[in-house]
């Protein structure tokens, strides 16, 4: 580290920084400097069209009824789909790392699956089998003797078909984290419990669960800012339909950005849903410290 | 199968003392469970590729049929005759070939703020990993705007070079190059090599373990690269397999064979690809030492 030419630090690093700056640090302020203007395809074909509007694009989207339902819709899926992910990525790590065969290892490979394929691909295959007369689903469901599910075409259930969809893609690299947690946690635990006489169960929630709190945690964190920007499985599934049913702020944001031309107002709403991931974000870190204290 | 992990992982603490009954019948109730939900986390990659096989009015049939009358290709010939499918892999392999471009930017970065000490490092260490903070919904915009003051709109350079640079990426290489040994570094210099040659024949080829992993994944990244095609390619002679699938079903939305065969022609390397170097990924997240 010593002696060193004193330019190769900067060639090694600054393409990077250039490219950072150009394309996260620079889009910022752009975007908050287009989100206090009329931005449209006028604009963009010539800059003179411009109009400096102050905070008039704020108010309209924080008024417009369409967008405020995009955040309920966005909440619904944080809340819903929050827990169900880390639920069931933990839940599938606990069972995977019971077991030490091939077999298991296998597993892990089977339930990683869906989150490396192509989302549109996935989304393609779904709507299929969500299809209501000739999806495996419903053929499914009525062979049963169960009555057909209108997966895509009623607003609430459009919603939870979509984080069944979502659930599929993430349980893999949760789990994955999950997994690597917990072959962190050191053995001699496990015999001095076990040397006390304690049962699978009790091993389970008085060593395993607490050691486990940070990766839950993380977990937690990264599901959450992931489900609050949920955008690929509602725009190739439904468009946000029906009745705005599945629209979410981020799929709200792209369609008046890139279909509608109003970049001003797709700016301003994008912020909106920046400082509500930021103050959410923060809520749960208050509540994680808070929960450590005790 | 038998060769250890990059960063080995440690035995499961059942193994010491779990030869007992009940830890058996716990392994075989997991196993049975894990069984059941995986072969519904399955079902949709063996019904897609199945039905890519059927006919078109086979694929509509209720009951449908569970394997085909019989193994026909019409539909994959279809993806190439009357869509552009040969097209679409074409700029799909360009935009990954390009994304390895990326991936060497990120080792470098990743070599410079591991090996070097320099005035303002940390603080632009704290900036990189910062960058991974802002929502894509908020740049997405400003960049298109960028792009297009730039006139990279739909050109291929436009489509691959906001994605560069992955913040994860550089902090791994980070992680990875600063446990390499000074000693060989500091043997190189007095041999006369400049810092580049340094990074380029000592630092990169004992990165290998690291660069294999992040070389898988870029290829996949890549391969399934959708929102920066669709915003920027306008002309279809620009479009990736995502984009060419996403028009696919808007133009045949009723056509399920033909669609099933374009999402297996999409899925299905992805999956072999994964299943052949599955150990090195799954590690990925273990070297990355979240725990």
């Amino acid at each position: 580290m010593k002696g060193s030419s004193k330019a190769a630090p900067w060639v090694f690093i600054g393409p990077t920084l250039l490219l950072l700056a150009v394309f996260s640090l620079l889009p910022i302020l752009v975007a908050a400097g287009i989100s206090l203007t009329d931005m449209d395809l006028a604009g963009l074909a010539n800059y003179s069209n411009i109009e400096f509007v102050g905070i008039k694009n704020y108010i309209d989207v924080l008024t417009d009824p369409v967008f405020l339902k995009a955040i309920l819709n966005t909440l619904f899926y944080v809340l819903i789909g929050v827990p169900l992910v880390v639920a069931c990525s933990l839940g599938v790590a606990l069972l995977i790392n019971m077991g030490q065969s091939r077999i298991f290892r296998m597993f892990r490979v089977v339930y990683y699956m869906p989150s490396v394929t192509n989302v549109v691909a996935v989304a393609v295959v779904w709507l299929y089998l969500y299809n209501p007369g000739i999806g495996l689903f419903n053929y499914l469901l009525n062979s049963l003797g169960l009555g057909s599910v209108p997966w895509l075409t009623e607003p609430t259930v459009a919603k939870l078909s979509l984080i069944l969809l979502a659930l599929w893609r993430s349980i893999g690299l949760n789990m994955i984290i999950f997994i690597a947690a917990l072959q962190g946690i050191s053995k001699t635990y496990y015999e001095a419990a076990q040397l006390d006489g304690a049962t699978t169960w009790q091993q389970m929630r008085y060593i395993t669960v607490p050691m486990m709190r940070f990766a839950i945690f993380f977990v937690t964190i990264t599901t959450m800012i992931g489900w609050l920007q949920f955008f690929e499985e509602p725009f190739i599934m439904t468009q946000g339909g029906p009745l705005d049913g599945t629209l979410s702020a981020s799929l709200f944001i792209y369609q008046n950005g890139f279909q509608f031309s109003s970049f001003g107002f797709a700016a301003a709403g994008s912020f909106v849903l920046f400082f509500l991931i930021i103050i959410i974000t923060l809520l749960q870190l208050k509540l994680q410290r808070k929960q450590a204290e005790e | 199968m038998q060769q250890q992990p990059v960063v080995s992982a440690p035995v499961p603490a059942a193994k010491i003392k779990k030869k007992s009954s009940s830890g058996k019948a716990f392994q075989w109730t997991a196993g049975i469970i894990l069984g059941v939900i995986g072969v519904a986390m399955v079902m949709p990659f063996v019904w897609m590729v199945l039905s890519s096989f059927k006919t078109e009015a086979e694929v509509k049939q209720i009951p449908p049929t569970f394997w085909p009358e019989s193994f026909n290709l019409d539909s994959f010939k279809m993806l190439f005759t009357e869509m552009d499918f040969g097209v679409y892999l074409g700029n799909t392999l360009l935009i990954t070939l390009f994304s390895f471009f990326g991936l060497l930017l990120n080792a470098m970065a990743g070599f410079g703020f591991a090996r070097y000490k320099f005035k303002g490092r940390d603080g632009m260490f704290f900036f990189v990993l910062a960058t991974m903070m802002i929502p894509g919904q908020v740049t997405m915009i400003p960049v298109y705007l960028i792009l297009n003051s730039m006139s990279l709109t739909n050109t291929m350079i436009g489509i691959v070079l906001p994605g560069f640079i992955s913040a994860f990426g550089i902090f791994l290489f980070r992680q990875f190059m600063s446990t390499l040994p000074e000693e060989i570094m500091e043997a190189t210099r007095l041999d006369g090599a400049s810092e580049y040659r340094l990074f380029a024949q000592v630092a990169l080829p004992m990165s290998k373990p690291i660069m294999a992993v992040q070389a898988i994944l870029t290829f996949i990244a890549g391969w399934n690269s959708f929102l920066w095609p669709l915003i920027i390619a306008n002309d279809e002679k620009l479009y990736t397999l995502s984009v060419g699938l996403q028009l696919l079903k808007g133009q045949n939305g009723t056509n399920f064979a033909l669609q099933m065969a374009g999402a297996t022609f999409m899925v299905v390397p992805i999956l072999i690809i994964f299943i052949l170097f599955q150990r090195q990924i799954i590690e990925n997240y273990n070297i990355s030492g979240i725990k």
